[in-house]
């Protein structure tokens, strides 16, 4: 069976799509640390500051994952590393 | 996308002069300027004896220094007079690229070769860090760290460890920023007309938002890298 350039077109997009499903794993987390960061400032008001930026920088390291499957899709889909 | 402007050669490959040399020579002159007025600022003041903001901008000014000053102290201890120039320096001319979208232009930390050098910077200083504030012997013990130093096993996957640092941490940046970028260029480019005024709510999520966030993130993490390579706790 012969690819020719289109067949690699349109396999890229698809993988690019699997790709970006990376996205949920991050959505559940951040998920999980902002409902605790939540519960934590009913919990202790007053310490609102360092829980918001403490929250912030661990939801951001854990986007990281959902990062790297959206550069692997970008990748895919402009850069054209297969064709 | 990135535009060469100007091509030249150099040692025998042609390179680019791209369209993030020019923002990032706009965000630098922009900064140059703040920086220039804010000091000038600072000067008449101590000349006059007046211990007290004088004006709006002063007051601005010394809002931000005040913040920045507070984020470093909270975030490296003993060592933050140390590193504050840096990190202030680092803070100001990243948030301003990431929001320089909104002036225009693209945002030069939506290119790789910006923000890897930015990465590799605080990477750099992490391990001169290491090697001058604690003895080799017990580098050694932390690079085979979970195991005994007498069975160095574990030492491969924490060298790696060590190599992702910088590379996590500068597709974090580039990644956020540039996928903003491209969602926007998608909006702009898929609606047409039907764009008109109501992507500025966008704007303020991917540009401001994700930016300010994404600035503070990597400041923090350089913060702690680098306190922890120094072993001040």
């Amino acid at each position: 069976m012969e690819f020719n350039e289109n067949f690699v077109y349109g396999c890229s997009a698809i993988g690019a799509g699997l790709a970006v499903i990376a996205g949920i794993g991050p959505g559940v987390g951040q998920g999980i640390a902002a409902g605790h960061g939540a519960s934590a400032v009913g919990r202790n008001p007053g310490a609102k500051g360092d829980i918001m930026s403490t929250m912030l920088l661990g939801q951001a390291v854990a986007e990281t994952t959902g990062l790297y499957g959206l550069l692997v899709a970008m990748l895919l889909m402009f850069v054209k590393p297969f064709v | 996308m990135v535009h060469g402007l100007v091509e030249y050669s150099f040692f025998g490959h042609t390179v680019y002069l791209t369209t993030t040399h020019v923002s990032i020579l706009m965000v630098m002159l922009i900064l140059m300027v703040f920086s220039v007025i804010a000091g000038n600022g600072f000067k008449k003041a101590l000349r006059e004896e007046k211990f007290a903001p004088t004006n709006g901008f002063m007051n601005g000014v010394e809002l931000l220094t005040e913040f920045l000053m507070n984020t470093v102290k909270g975030g490296m201890g003993k060592s933050a007079p140390v590193f504050f120039n840096y990190i202030a320096t680092l803070f100001c001319f990243i948030l301003l690229s990431n929001i320089s979208g909104l002036l225009g232009l693209r945002p030069p930390t939506a290119d790789y070769g910006v923000t890897l050098p930015l990465a590799l910077i605080t990477f750099t200083i992490i391990h001169y860090s290491e090697v001058r504030f604690s003895k080799p012997k017990q580098l050694w013990a932390d690079k085979c760290s979970p195991l005994p130093p007498w069975l160095p096993i574990w030492l491969p996957i924490n060298i790696i460890s060590d190599i992702a640092v910088p590379i996590s941490l500068s597709l974090r940046l580039f990644a956020n920023v540039l996928s903003g970028t491209v969602m926007m260029a998608l909006i702009y480019g898929l609606l047409g007309w039907i764009a008109t005024g109501w992507p500025a709510a966008l704007h303020v999520y991917f540009d401001l938002f994700s930016g300010a966030i994404q600035t503070y993130v990597f400041c923090m993490l350089t913060m702690t890298y680098i306190s922890s390579a120094r072993g001040d706790n």
